[in-house]
C-alpha cells in the first residue's frame, strides 16, 4: 500500500484508542518514521562514561542514522554523523575506541577535528579552484542537529531545529535523576558490553511492553510461577532466605491487583513510567552499608525520598526504557518494520557497593539476555503478534484499557496502573513528532 | 571410580551432551555438585562472572528452574518444543589432580538449535571444572564460551 507523506495519511492510522496494524507492518511507514519521528525527537545515544577521556568514541545509531559518539578535545561530548563527507565511508568502525586529537578516514585520509571539522586532506593542490571549499563536504563531518548531556545521558536530535530538551522531556526528567541519585557520588558508570538481543518484530511493541501490567502473570507464568512452586516444593523451614533469583523473578507473578495499585504516571511527548506507588523491585533485600553511605551524602530525609521511590520502567519515547532501582538502561533501536535490536546496559552507582551491581548484573542476565527464561516468552509474544499482524479481517490493534472519552494527554496524570493510556500517549506523541515537519493535506503530497 | 582415567573424563563429557541433545534433564541435574554454576560470558575473555553482565551465570536452582520450564503447559516459546544437537571435538584433558579430585577438560564444540523453520550454528569452548564426589564425577563449574559472543541473537532456549 502507498501512504501519502502528508498528516491527514498519518492521522487516519491513529484513533483515540486503536492504531492501524500498518504502524508495525508497513516498511514505509518505518522509512518515514526513521525520516520524521526519529529527526524530531530527542533519541538516546550513549552514556557520557562511555566515553570518559578526549578522543574516546562509541559508535551507534539514531533510527538508521549511524553515528558517533566522541569527547572533543575541551571536553564536551559531540555526535557526529558516522560518514566521510568524501565518500561515504564510515569514520569509526570499531563499537569503542580513542581516535586521539582527530578521526582519519581509512579510504583516502581525510582527516577532521573531533568536532568534525576538516583537518586536513592529502594532495591538497588537487582541490585549488575545484570550490570544495563551497560545498558540505569541503566543511567536515556533519554534526547532529543538537545534543544535550543530562546528567551523564547524551541525547540528540538529529533535525536542526525542533522541539527544546527540556520541553520535550519536562518532569519525566525526575526518572533520570532519581537514578543517578542513588550514587552517593551522583554519578553513574556504564559496566560492560550491553546484552544485544534480536527480535524479529517491530520496535514500537518492545516500547508498549514495558508499561504493560496485564502480561507478566500471564506469558511469564511459566518463568516466575514455576519458580514460585519449585521454592514452594523444597519446603524450607520458616525464614530460610530466598535463592537471590527468587527476589528478582518472583514479583512477576504479582496478582492484577498489585499492578493496578502500584500506579502509572504518564507525561507529554509519550514519556510515562508504571510503579508510581510501588512496583516488582520494591522487597528486595538491603545491601549493608549503603543506607549509611546514601544518608552521609544526602541528609536521612533527602536519602529516605530517593531510596523511597520504586518506579518500574520509565519510556523516554521514543525507543528507551530506564530502571531506576535497579540501574538498567534498554534501547530498542529499530532496523526494520519487522527487526529490532533490543541492547540492555546496566550502570555502577558510583560509591555504592558491588553488591548492588551484582543484583544488576544478574537482573540483567536473568530477564533481557537471548538466553533468558523470562525474555523467550515476550519475544514468542511479539514475533506472534507481527505475524499475526498480517491478518486482513481485522487491521486495527487495540489500546483501550481504562480508555476514558477525551482523556488529555498533553497533560501529566497517575492512574490505576493497568491503564493502558501510556500507551496512548505513546500513540498521540508518534503522531505529533511524525508530522511536525509534514505537510498537512493530501493535496500537499509528495 | 577412585582414580578417574583420561578416557572416563572424556565418557563423562559425552554423556553431558547426549543428557542434553535426548532432553534427559533430571540425569543431567544429577551431574553437577550442589553449588556448581553453569556460566556463560557475555563478552570474549569474561573474567568476572558477577559484576559484570553474562548470558548465563546459573546455580542449581535457577538450572532446575530453566529445565522444569521447558515442560510446563503454558510455556509458549516452547509450542512447538526446540532441539539440539551437539557435535564435539574430543576434549582435551587439561589438568588431573588424582590427591585433591579435581579435574579440568576443555571442549570445542558445534552447537545447533532449532524450532520450526529456524536453525542456528554456535561454535562454543566449554570448560568443565569436575570433582569427584563419592566416587562419581560431578560439574563444579561449566563455561561456555560462543564464538561470536558479541553478536546480536535471537533465542537462546536450550542449553549449549
Amino acid at each position: 500500500m502507498h501512504t501519502p507523506q502528508t498528516r491527514a495519511a498519518m492521522e487516519a492510522l491513529v484513533t483515540p484508542y486503536q492504531v492501524h496494524r500498518d504502524l508495525y507492518t508497513s516498511p514505509e511507514i518505518y522509512r518515514l518514521e526513521m525520516k520524521h519521528l526519529f529527526a524530531n525527537t530527542w533519541v538516546y545515544v550513549g552514556h557520557e562514561s562511555q566515553t570518559p577521556n578526549k578522543g574516546d568514541y562509541f559508535t551507534t545509531q539514531i533510527g538508521d542514522q549511524p553515528v558517533i559518539q566522541v569527547r572533543h578535545s575541551d571536553g564536551e561530548i559531540h555526535v557526529l554523523y558516522n560518514r566521510c563527507p568524501h565518500k561515504g565511508t564510515k569514520i569509526a568502525i570499531d563499537r569503542t575506541g580513542n581516535t586521539g586529537k582527530f578521526f582519519r578516514c581509512p579510504y583516502h585520509a581525510w582527516s577532521f577535528k573531533t568536532d568534525g571539522c576538516l583537518l586536513a586532506i592529502p594532495l591538497k593542490k588537487g582541490y585549488d579552484g575545484t570550490g570544495l571549499d563551497q560545498t558540505e563536504s569541503g566543511k567536515g563531518m556533519t554534526a547532529v542537529g543538537a545534543v544535550k548531556n543530562y546528567r551523564g545521558f547524551i541525547f540528540a536530535r538529529l533535525a536542526p531545529e525542533g522541539i527544546g530538551f527540556d520541553e520535550f522531556f519536562g518532569d519525566s526528567l525526575s526518572s533520570i535523576d532519581n537514578m543517578v541519585d542513588r550514587s552517593p557520588e551522583g554519578r553513574l558508570e556504564v559496566v560492560g558490553a550491553p546484552l544485544r538481543y534480536m527480535h524479529r518484530c517491530n520496535w514500537k511493541m518492545l516500547v508498549e511492553n514495558q508499561t504493560d501490567t496485564c502480561h507478566p502473570m500471564v506469558a511469564h507464568e511459566s518463568s516466575a510461577g514455576t519458580a514460585v512452586r519449585i521454592w514452594e516444593e523444597m519446603d524450607q523451614p520458616e525464614g530460610t532466605p530466598k535463592p537471590a533469583a527468587m527476589q528478582i523473578i518472583a514479583p512477576f507473578m504479582s496478582p492484577y491487583e498489585f499492578f493496578e495499585n502500584m500506579g502509572i504516571r504518564t507525561w507529554p511527548n509519550g514519556h510515562g513510567h508504571t510503579g508510581v506507588s510501588t512496583s516488582i523491585h520494591a522487597d528486595y533485600s538491603e545491601i549493608p552499608g549503603y543506607y549509611d553511605q546514601m544518608v552521609e551524602a544526602y541528609g536521612e530525609e533527602r536519602a529516605q525520598q530517593i531510596l523511597g521511590e520504586n518506579r518500574h520502567n520509565t519510556v523516554y519515547f521514543p525507543n528507551i526504557m530506564i530502571k531506576g532501582p535497579i540501574q538498567q538502561l534498554r534501547n530498542f533501536i529499530p532496523l526494520g518494520a519487522d527487526k529490532t535490536l533490543v541492547e540492555s546496559w546496566i550502570f555502577r552507582l558510583v560509591g555504592a557497593p558491588d553488591e548492588l551491581l551484582a543484583r544488576t548484573a544478574m537482573y540483567n542476565r536473568m530477564i533481557n539476555a537471548p538466553t533468558s527464561i523470562v525474555g523467550h516468552d515476550d519475544l514468542e509474544m511479539y514475533e506472534r503478534a507481527q505475524e499475526g499482524l498480517h491478518a486482513d479481517g481485522m487491521q486495527w490493534v487495540n489500546v483501550q484499557r481504562l480508555y476514558e472519552e477525551g482523556e488529555d494527554l498533553e497533560q501529566t496524570a497517575v492512574l490505576n496502573g493497568t491503564t493502558e493510556r501510556q500507551m496512548r500517549n505513546q500513540f498521540h506523541a508518534w503522531l505529533k513528532f511524525m508530522t511536525a515537519t509534514m505537510p498537512a493535506g493530501q493535496e500537499a503530497a509528495e | 571410580m577412585t582414580f578417574p582415567t583420561k578416557d572416563d573424563l572424556i565418557d563423562f563429557l559425552y554423556d553431558e551432551a547426549r543428557m542434553l541433545d535426548e532432553g534427559y534433564f533430571d540425569d543431567w541435574l544429577a551431574l553437577w555438585t550442589e553449588d556448581g554454576h553453569y556460566w556463560m560470558p557475555l563478552d570474549y575473555k569474561q573474567a568476572d562472572p558477577i559484576h559484570e553482565t553474562s548470558l548465563l551465570y546459573e546455580d542449581q536452582f535457577m538450572l532446575r528452574l530453566r529445565v522444569e520450564r521447558l515442560n510446563g503447559a503454558r510455556t509458549f516459546s516452547q509450542k512447538p518444543k526446540s532441539r539440539c544437537h551437539h557435535v564435539l571435538n574430543r576434549p582435551f584433558v587439561d589438568e588431573m589432580d588424582h590427591d585433591a579430585g579435581r579435574f579440568v577438560t576443555t571442549t570445542q564444540m558445534h552447537y545447533v538449535e532449532t524450532r520450526l523453520d529456524e536453525q542456528f550454528l554456535l561454535a562454543l569452548t566449554a570448560r568443565h571444572d569436575l570433582v569427584l564426589q563419592d566416587g562419581k564425577l560431578k560439574i563444579a563449574q561449566k563455561r561456555v564460551d560462543i564464538l561470536n559472543c558479541d553478536a546480536a541473537f535471537g533465542n537462546i532456549q536450550l542449553l549449549p
